[in-house]
C-alpha cells in the first residue's frame, strides 16, 4: 500500500480552466487599465497644482471657498430633487395605470414612455426651447419665467429619465401580492386607503430605487443643462466650463470628485434596497389581477393620455422645429437644416456616431457576454472572479462626464503607452463600453445563471472543451439576450453626450456632440435636425432589431418555442 | 477479496469546503463490471464523493486509482468516465442525435461512424424515433436515457450516476430502474449510482455503500445490508427497524424485558445493556393465551399499503414508540386484527442484531 503516499493535494487544470484563467488575469488588467488607473489619474490631478506638483487638498479647499462653484452644487442639489420627486410620481402613477388597472390601449402607452429612450437627452431640451423659450408658442405660460434654467432643466430632466423610472416601477408593481388585496377588500378599506396601504407599501423598494437612479441621472447630467440651463450653472456643466472654457483641468478633477461622491453614495443606497427586493420577490406568490373601476380607470386613462401628449409635444416640435425654414416667422417646411452647415459637424459626425456605435455595441457585446460568462461559471480563482464582479459594478456609479475627463487625464500622459489611443475613435469606443457596462453586465449574468450549471461538466466529461461548448451551446442559447445587449449598447452609444464631450477629435466628432455645438452656435434648428437623426437611426435599429427577433430568433430558437 | 480485480480504489479521501467536512476519511474499493450504489440522506456528501471521483471537486486530501493509474490528481477531461446529472443537463438547443453525438464530433470520428454510433445508441435505448427531437420535446424519462446515451457514446470504462432517476415520478422510475440493471448486464460497465432511495439501491445494485455525514457507515451486497446491519443507523435507513432494550446474559442468551433468547452475544460482556434492533416483519404474533410465552401489545393503528399491512403497536417492549410490525395481506390468521384488540408478540432470534447502546 505505498503507493498511498500522503500528496499534496492539487488537481492539474483543464486545458478549459488555463483558458479561464488568463481570461480573468486579462479582464482584471483591461478594467484596471480603462477604469481604475483613469480615475486614480483624476484624483492625483485633483491634487496638483497647474504644475503637476502634489498640494494635497488645496484645490478644495479653493473650491469651497468660491461661492460661484459652490453655489452649483447646490443648483445640482436643486433640480436633481425636484426633478426626482416629479419623476417618481408621474411614473408610479403611470406604472400603477399599467400594471393595476383596467385601462385600455396598455401596449401603445408602454411604448409610448419608452420612446424617450431613442432620443438624446437633449432632444427634449431643444422641443423646449421651441415651445417656451424666447421665440416659443407657450411662452406666455411660465407668467414671466425663462425656461433657460431650472424651470427648463427640470421639465426635459422629466422626459427623458421617465422610462428609466418606469420600467422599474412597473416591475416592482408587477410584484404586488394579490392576497394583500384581497385582505384589503375583505375588511373593507376604501379604494384609496388600499392604495395607500397596500399598493405604495409594495412597491417600496420599487420606489427607493427609482428616487436613487433618477437621482443620480439627473445629478449627473450634462447635456440638457447645456442646452437649457442658461445662466442655471450645475456641477456637470462647470466641470464643462472649467476645462473646455478655462483650461483648469485641476479644477475640473475637483469638480468632478465633488459629483462622483453623491453618485457612490446613491449608487450604494440602490444596491442595498436592490438586494432587499430581491429576498421579498422569493417570497411571493399570487400574482394580482385588476378588476375595472370606472372611476379609477378613467381618471388614470386621462392621466397617461396627457404623458403621451407631453412625450409627443416633445418629439413632435424637435421634428417640426428641424423642418421649419425659420422658427416662428416662416413656418413653410424645408430640409436644408440637414445640410448642417457648420464646419465639422455635418453629416461626418452623424456617420462617425454610426460607427462609434456599431464598434460599441459589436466588441461590448462580445467583452460584456465572455466576462460574465466567466465570472458565473469558471471554476477556479473564485477570489479573482469576486474582484472582477466587483468592478463590473463600478461604471454604474460613476458619471459620464467624470469617466470622460478621467479618460483625459489618463491617457493624454506623455509617458503612457496607451496614449496613442488618445483623440482616435478607439478612445470613444472603450469609454462608451466601459460607461454602459453595468447594465448589460447583469442581464448577461441573469441569462447565464438560467443555463444549467453542469453544462461544462457534461462538456468536460465528453473531453470537448469548454470554448467549444461556449460557441455550440452558451452563445445560441443566450442569443436573445445578446442581441438586446447589442441594442442597448447601440442606442446609448448614439444618444450619449456627457461620456464624450471630452474624448472627440476633429476627425472623430459625434451626432450628440454636434448637436449641442450647433445649439452652442445658434443653430437651434440643426440641432434639433442632428438630433432627430439620432431617434430616426435609433428607431431604424430597434425596427431590424425586432425584424431579427421574428426571423432569426425564431429558426435558432426553435427548441424553445416547442 | 482479489485484489487485482479492484477496478476502482479509493484511499483515505477527505473533503471539507471551508469549516464544513464533506467527506470524512473514505476508503472504498469497487470492482470491475460492478453496479454499486452511494446511498444515504440528503446532505451526506454522495454527490461530494462522486464528484472527486470525476475531478468535478478537488479532494483536501487522499487517492483514487482508476484502473491502476492515479487519477486523483488528473483534470477532468483527462479521466476515463461518462457522468448521468440528476438535471440531465441535455442541451436544450440540440437535437437528440447532435446531444449523443457531442463527445464523437470532438474525437474527429468521420461523420458516417458518427452517425452510426449515435443511431445504435439511439437503438440501445430505444428512441431511434426521436432522433431529430428537442431535448423539451421529450418525456423526463426519455430525457434521462438521452442522457445516459450521452454519457455512454464515447465507450467510457466508468460510468456516473448522480440520482438519475429522482426526477421522474413512481412508474416511470421503477421501469427505468429495470432498464438501467439491463443494460448494465448487457455492457458490463462498471456504475456507480448515488441516490437517496433506499428500494432503488436494494433492488439495483450489486454492493451498496450507505453514508452518513461524509463518512461511509457500511458496504455489502443488499441483502447482506438488510439483513445484517452494522450500526442502528444502517439498520433505521434501510428498511424499518423496532429497537428494544435488551441485556447481555451470557455468550449465548439475551435478554428482553425478563424473556431469554438464544442469541449469539459473544462480542458483547456479560451484564451489558444493548440495543436490540428488528425488522417489523421477522415479529410474529402467537395465539396462545399464556402470557410467559411473549409480550403482549394492543393495536393503534392500522395502515393498508397494498400488499401488506402495517400495524402499529402499543406495547411495554418498546415504551417510547409504537412497535411496527409487517404482514402480508395474504397470511392467514385465524384472529382478525383490528384496531384495538390485544395481540401476544413473539420475538424470535430470526433477523435480530444487537448493538452497543451509546450508538
Ligand atoms: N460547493 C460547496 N460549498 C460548501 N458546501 C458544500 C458544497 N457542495 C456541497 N456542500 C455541502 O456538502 C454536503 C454534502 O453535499 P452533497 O451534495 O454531496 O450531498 P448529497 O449527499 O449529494 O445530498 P443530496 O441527496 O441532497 O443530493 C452538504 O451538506 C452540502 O451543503
Ligand atoms: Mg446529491
Amino acid at each position: 500500500m505505498n503507493i498511498f503516499g500522503v500528496i499534496s493535494e492539487k488537481i492539474a487544470l483543464d486545458q478549459s480552466d488555463k483558458i479561464g484563467k488568463v481570461l480573468v488575469y486579462i479582464y482584471l488588467l483591461l478594467f484596471f487599465c480603462f477604469l481604475i488607473l483613469p480615475l486614480i489619474a483624476l484624483m492625483s490631478k485633483s491634487m496638483q497644482n497647474s504644475d503637476g506638483e502634489f498640494i494635497g487638498l488645496a484645490n478644495f479647499a479653493i473650491y469651497l471657498k468660491e461661492p460661484a462653484l459652490f453655489s452649483s452644487f447646490f443648483n445640482s442639489l436643486f433640480v436633481a430633487v425636484i426633478s426626482t420627486v416629479i419623476v417618481v410620481i408621474l411614473g408610479f402613477l403611470y406604472a400603477f395605470a399599467l400594471q393595476c388597472t383596467c385601462i385600455p390601449l396598455k401596449g401603445f402607452f408602454r411604448l409610448i414612455a419608452l420612446v424617450p429612450l431613442l432620443s438624446p437627452s437633449i432632444l427634449a431640451a431643444i422641443a423646449l426651447v421651441y415651445w417656451f423659450g424666447n421665440q416659443g408658442i407657450l411662452k406666455s405660460m411660465l407668467m414671466g419665467n425663462s425656461i433657460y434654467g431650472p424651470i427648463g432643466i427640470i421639465m426635459a430632466s422629466v422626459y427623458w429619465t421617465f422610462p428609466h423610472a418606469l420600467m422599474i416601477l412597473s416591475t416592482s408593481l408587477s410584484l404586488s401580492d394579490a392576497r394583500l388585496y384581497e385582505a384589503s377588500e375583505v375588511l373593507k378599506a376604501s379604494k384609496l386607503k388600499t392604495f395607500l396601504t397596500v399598493t405604495v407599501p409594495g412597491a417600496k423598494y420599487g420606489i427607493i430605487s427609482t428616487t436613487f437612479v433618477v437621482f443620480t441621472q439627473v445629478f449627473t447630467d450634462f447635456g440638457v443643462p447645456k442646452v437649457i440651463g442658461g445662466n442655471y450653472n450645475v456641477l456637470a456643466t462647470d466641470i464643462y466650463r472649467e476645462v473646455v472654457g478655462m483650461q483648469n483641468f485641476q479644477m475640473g478633477a475637483v469638480i468632478s470628485i465633488v459629483l462622483l461622491i453623491p453618485a457612490l453614495l446613491a449608487f450604494a443606497m440602490d444596491q442595498y434596497s436592490r438586494k432587499k427586493q430581491t429576498a421579498q420577490l422569493t417570497s411571493r406568490a399570487v400574482v394580482y389581477s385588476p378588476k375595472p373601476d370606472k372611476l379609477r380607470d378613467t381618471i388614470l386613462l386621462i392621466y397617461c393620455l396627457i404623458i403621451t401628449v407631453y412625450v409627443v409635444m416633445m418629439i413632435g416640435m424637435a421634428q417640426f422645429g428641424a423642418l421649419v425654414k425659420f422658427w416662428p416667422y416662416n413656418l413653410s417646411l424645408t430640409l436644408e437644416h440637414y445640410n448642417f452647415e457648420v464646419a465639422g459637424l455635418g453629416w461626418n459626425s452623424f456617420f462617425n456616431s454610426i460607427r462609434m456605435s456599431l464598434y460599441t455595441a459589436f466588441f461590448g457585446t462580445i467583452i460584456i457576454f465572455i466576462g460574465s460568462y466567466i465570472i458565473e461559471k469558471m471554476r477556479s480563482d473564485k477570489k479573482m472572479r469576486d474582484v472582477l464582479q466587483l468592478i463590473a459594478l463600478m461604471p454604474m456609479a460613476i458619471p459620464g462626464i467624470v469617466l470622460g475627463l478621467s479618460y483625459i487625464f489618463f491617457f493624454n500622459m506623455a509617458d503612457n503607452p496607451l496614449n496613442f489611443m488618445y483623440a482616435t475613435m478607439s478612445i470613444l469606443v472603450v469609454n462608451t463600453v466601459v460607461h454602459f457596462y453595468t447594465v448589460s453586465h447583469l442581464s448577461s449574468i441573469t441569462a447565464i445563471k438560467k443555463l444549467d450549471p453542469e453544462f461544462e461538466s457534461v462538456s468536460l466529461s465528453l473531453k470537448v472543451p469548454v470554448y467549444k461548448m461556449f460557441v455550440r451551446v452558451t452563445l445560441p442559447v443566450c442569443l436573445p439576450t445578446v442581441f438586446d445587449i447589442f441594442i442597448y449598447l447601440f442606442c446609448n452609444a448614439m444618444t450619449t453626450v456627457s461620456g464624450v464631450i471630452f474624448l472627440y477629435s476633429y476627425n472623430t466628432t459625434l451626432a450628440s456632440v454636434s448637436s449641442i455645438h450647433l445649439d452652442e452656435q445658434g443653430d437651434v434648428a440643426g440641432a434639433a435636425a442632428m438630433a432627430m437623426l439620432i431617434v430616426y437611426i435609433s428607431f431604424l435599429v430597434r425596427g431590424i432589431h425586432s425584424l431579427i427577433s421574428v426571423s432569426v430568433l425564431k429558426r435558432t430558437q426553435a427548441w424553445r418555442n416547442i | 477479496m482479489n485484489k487485482e480485480a479492484n477496478y476502482l480504489k479509493i484511499h483515505q479521501l477527505n473533503k471539507s469546503f471551508e469549516q464544513f467536512t464533506a467527506l470524512e476519511d473514505v476508503s472504498i474499493n469497487i470492482q470491475k463490471g460492478e453496479f454499486v450504489c452511494f446511498l444515504g440522506p440528503s446532505g451526506c456528501g454522495k454527490t461530494t464523493l462522486l464528484r472527486c471521483i470525476a475531478g468535478l471537486e478537488t479532494q483536501s486530501s487522499g487517492t483514487i486509482l482508476q484502473d491502476n493509474r492515479l487519477i486523483s490528481r488528473l483534470p477532468t477531461s483527462k479521466r476515463d468516465f461518462g457522468i448521468v446529472f440528476q438535471s440531465y443537463a441535455l442541451f436544450p438547443n440540440l437535437s437528440c442525435f447532435e446531444n449523443i453525438a457531442y463527445g464523437l464530433k470532438n474525437q474527429r470520428w468521420s461523420k458516417y461512424a458518427v452517425s452510426t454510433r449515435v443511431e445504435e445508441l439511439l437503438e440501445l435505448i430505444g428512441l431511434s424515433s426521436h432522433a431529430k427531437k428537442y431535448p423539451s420535446q421529450l418525456s423526463g424519462g426519455e430525457q434521462q436515457r438521452v442522457a445516459l446515451a450521452r454519457a455512454l457514446a464515447t465507450s467510457p470504462s466508468l460510468l456516473l450516476l448522480d440520482e438519475p432517476l429522482s426526477a421522474l415520478d413512481a412508474k416511470v422510475r421503477v421501469y427505468l430502474r429495470q432498464e438501467l440493471k439491463n443494460l448494465h448486464r448487457r455492457l458490463g460497465l462498471t456504475t456507480i449510482m448515488v441516490t437517496h432511495d433506499q428500494e432503488e439501491a436494494l433492488s439495483i445494485a450489486d454492493r451498496i455503500f450507505v453514508m452518513k455525514d461524509g463518512r461511509i457507515m457500511q458496504s455489502g451486497s443488499p441483502e447482506e445490508i438488510y439483513a445484517n446491519p452494522d450500526n442502528p443507523f444502517v439498520a433505521n435507513f434501510i428498511g424499518m427497524t423496532n429497537f428494544l432494550e435488551g441485556i447481555v446474559k451470557g455468550p449465548m442468551q439475551l435478554d428482553i424485558m425478563g424473556k431469554i433468547i438464544a442469541f449469539d452475544c459473544k462480542s458483547f460482556h456479560e451484564g451489558e445493556k444493548v440495543k436490540v434492533a428488528i425488522r417489523p416483519e421477522a415479529i410474529e404474533f402467537t395465539q396462545s393465551s399464556k402470557k410467559e410465552d411473549g409480550f403482549s401489545g394492543n393495536v393503534v393503528e392500522i395502515e393498508f399499503l397494498g400488499s401488506f399491512r402495517r400495524i402499529h403497536i402499543e406495547t411495554s417492549l418498546m415504551p417510547n414508540e409504537l412497535m411496527i410490525v409487517d404482514k402480508p395481506i395474504l397470511e392467514k390468521s385465524k384472529k382478525k386484527i383490528k384496531i384495538g384488540s390485544e395481540l401476544n408478540i413473539n420475538i424470535s432470534s430470526n433477523f435480530l442484531n444487537i448493538y452497543k447502546k451509546d450508538k
